[in-house]
């Protein structure tokens, strides 16, 4: 009897088959879309896989005479430690302002862009616009550093020499003065993404079909009742999906903003320190490795723990349209 | 009512105004790097110099080595690097796209996890420094830029939606191989992934300085990034660009550091600014399909 049935089950399943009878045939018929699997599979594992088993470096009082395993254990010392100083709060602080204000004015300035995109009935020059502002969507954080210094530098910039002088007015030390920097980082950031997220959001609304629009100019509908009750509408599932990536990225900036822009300059951090920035100053620059390896665990697991859970929100709203 | 095939006066302007935006800092520094040095260090930088002078440009041939080092060090990486990129990102993603591939499921989670968790700076740094030796090497700027998640998730999807598997099928009741069918099945008929794909890694790889940073401190290896940062952090280059042209140093003649820093910025530019227009649709194509998926 008890024979019996197994085969039943194993016909069903067809592990009668001649591939499938033995797991090692399988993986040997297969072989060749392993091997195509392999090189990807291998980079992964060493620059992401490898790293995340060095999280325990977090809990550890890191010495490189020792090596990584000489190195003593001391539980959460090096969080007891980081929480005690202030840089720590305002730095965590820094990085969710920054992406909150970076999220809303870019978001809105997009969308506006790619209304406006839409009504420019000229294609040559709704191209031009288009190009014109993507390209700082392009240029790297390097070259940005530079325009910015040519407009900021404290001797010759065009701000101060050009600007301020011919009004009688006194040259400010730029890169010394951190009162000014969240705007002049919101300004470079609007600069550099609004371009790109134009063109995401005209996407969308260039997909939509135009009977819609038909229908509604037939009821008499114009313009902003188009824009309002059409067109929004459309755009708003992709806004907040877009929205609530973004929030799953809250804890992580744009390294190249703010380190390069800023030029690192250590008289601002008041105002443009962030979570990015202080793991790297902490290792490459004063060489505290326990300070930088808690602060990495933190941004780490915070962002895992908010990405998941926007991308369950997300799928809540809409099914289909979960990050995984 | 407006004519409905003008576009309003006020949207064009409000346009104009933002291309302007754009450009505006771009034609600021090229005309910093034109200025004529006493010029500029009585007038400052402006849109509009009071003396045209190319000494900059002069002074940067003189001196060309290091900057024609570090442009070469980039463009060896950017080539080299999207080439395998392309390669071992395609052929990640193809496996995955095989629906009879029998472990596929759980390969498309372990790339998933490495978008969702990673372990941090300091223990990345290590991996390269202490574990594989990388540091001061070529392969530290080429390797870290190789494979991104997302894209083998871009790639795949278009391999199982653009590519009918009767194709695949027929290829092998032919007698192609595996590597047959990708290498002349699957790849030519990717051409517009593998173009996307292909010139956002082109863009990642030729604007990278952070590898450069984090890994390079031999200057044979700074590529054009990270030479232009360390020239803007310090003036130690120009300096010995303009030593070497044997400015007259007795007389009160300033050297011409920042016109030269400017001149640094708008060769770097220039490879970007040549080619964007001819690639700037494909840009914009890649852009939606690799923003809005589904």
């Amino acid at each position: 009897m008890a024979t019996g049935k197994q085969t039943t089950i194993a016909l069903e399943k067809g592990w009668g088959s001649k591939a499938g009878r033995n797991p090692l045939r399988k993986l040997w018929k297969y072989r060749a879309l392993w091997i195509l699997a392999l090189p990807g599979m291998l980079l992964l594992l060493v620059n992401n896989y490898l790293p995340m088993f060095g999280i325990f470096l977090a809990f550890k009082d890191l010495n490189f005479a020792k090596g990584i395993w000489g190195s003593a254990w001391n539980g959460l010392d090096n969080f007891k430690f980081m929480f005690t100083t202030n840089d720590i709060w305002y730095t965590i602080g820094h990085t969710i302002g920054y992406n909150l204000v970076f999220l809303v004015v870019n978001t809105v300035l997009s969308v506006l862009a790619a209304l406006l995109l839409n009504e420019v009935k000229n294609r040559a020059m709704s191209k031009f616009y288009q190009s014109t502002m993507l390209l700082p969507h392009f240029i790297s954080m390097v070259v940005v550093a530079y325009l910015v210094f040519g407009f900021l530098n404290p001797d010759l910039g065009f701000i101060n020499k050009s600007v301020l002088e011919p009004l009688g007015r006194e040259g400010i030390s730029w890169y010394m003065e951190p009162q000014y920097w969240p705007s002049i980082l919101t300004v470079v950031n609007i600069w550099k993404s609004v371009g790109f997220g134009s063109i995401i959001y005209l996407a969308t609304i260039v997909g939509i079909d135009k009977e819609y629009y038909e229908a509604a100019m037939l009821d008499g509908a114009g313009k902003w009742k188009q824009m309002t009750k059409i067109t929004l509408p459309f755009l708003v599932p992709v806004i907040i999906i877009l929205t609530l990536l973004a929030i799953g990225r809250i804890f992580s900036a744009d390294f190249g903003l703010f380190y390069q822009v800023t030029m690192n300059s250590g008289m601002l951090k008041s105002t443009t320190e962030v979570i990015d920035t202080y793991v790297y100053n902490a290792l490459l620059v004063s060489g505290d490795t326990n300070l930088a390896s808690a602060a990495g665990l933190l941004q780490s697991v915070v962002g895992f723990v908010l990405i998941v859970s926007v991308n369950w929100i997300v799928k809540r709203i809409s099914s289909d349209k979960g990050l995984f | 009512m407006l004519d409905n095939n003008r576009t309003h006066p006020v949207i064009t302007i409000v346009f104009i105004l933002s291309s302007l935006a754009c450009l505006i800092p771009f034609w600021l520094i090229l005309m910093v790097s034109l200025s004529g040095q006493n010029a500029l260090a009585k007038y400052g930088y402006s849109f509009w110099p009071r003396q045209f002078d190319l000494v900059a440009y002069r002074f940067l041939a003189h001196d060309a080595e290091p900057i024609l080092r570090s442009f070469g060090v980039s463009i060896v990486v950017t080539a080299i690097g999207t080439v395998l990129s392309l390669l071992i990102t395609s052929a990640l993603a193809y496996s995955l796209s095989r629906h009879d591939f029998p472990y596929r499921g759980a390969i498309s989670l372990f790339v998933l996890v490495t978008m969702l968790f990673g372990g941090g700076l300091l223990p990345w740094y290590l991996v390269y420094t202490k574990f594989l030796h990388l540091q001061n090497t070529l392969l530290a700027l080429i390797v870290p830029g190789l494979l991104g998640a997302f894209n083998v998730f871009i790639m795949r999807t278009y391999f199982t939606t653009s590519i009918p598997p009767s194709l695949i099928d027929s290829a092998q009741i032919d007698g192609a191989s595996e590597y047959r069918t990708y290498f002349n099945v699957i790849l030519p008929l990717s051409l517009p992934v593998l173009a996307t794909i292909g010139l956002f890694t082109i863009v990642g790889y030729w604007n990278d300085w952070f590898t450069s940073l984090v890994f390079i401190s031999s200057d044979k290896l700074y590529n054009l990034q990270y030479f232009l940062y360390n020239t803007l952090m310090n003036a130690q280059y120009l300096q010995t660009v303009a030593d070497k042209a044997h400015i007259d140093t007795s007389s009160m003649q300033v050297q011409p550091l920042e016109e030269l820093r400017m001149a640094m910025a708008i060769i770097a530019v220039l490879p970007v600014a040549l080619v964007f227009p001819f690639l700037q649709k494909y840009f914009v194509k890649g852009l939606t399909i690799g923003a809005v998926k589904g």
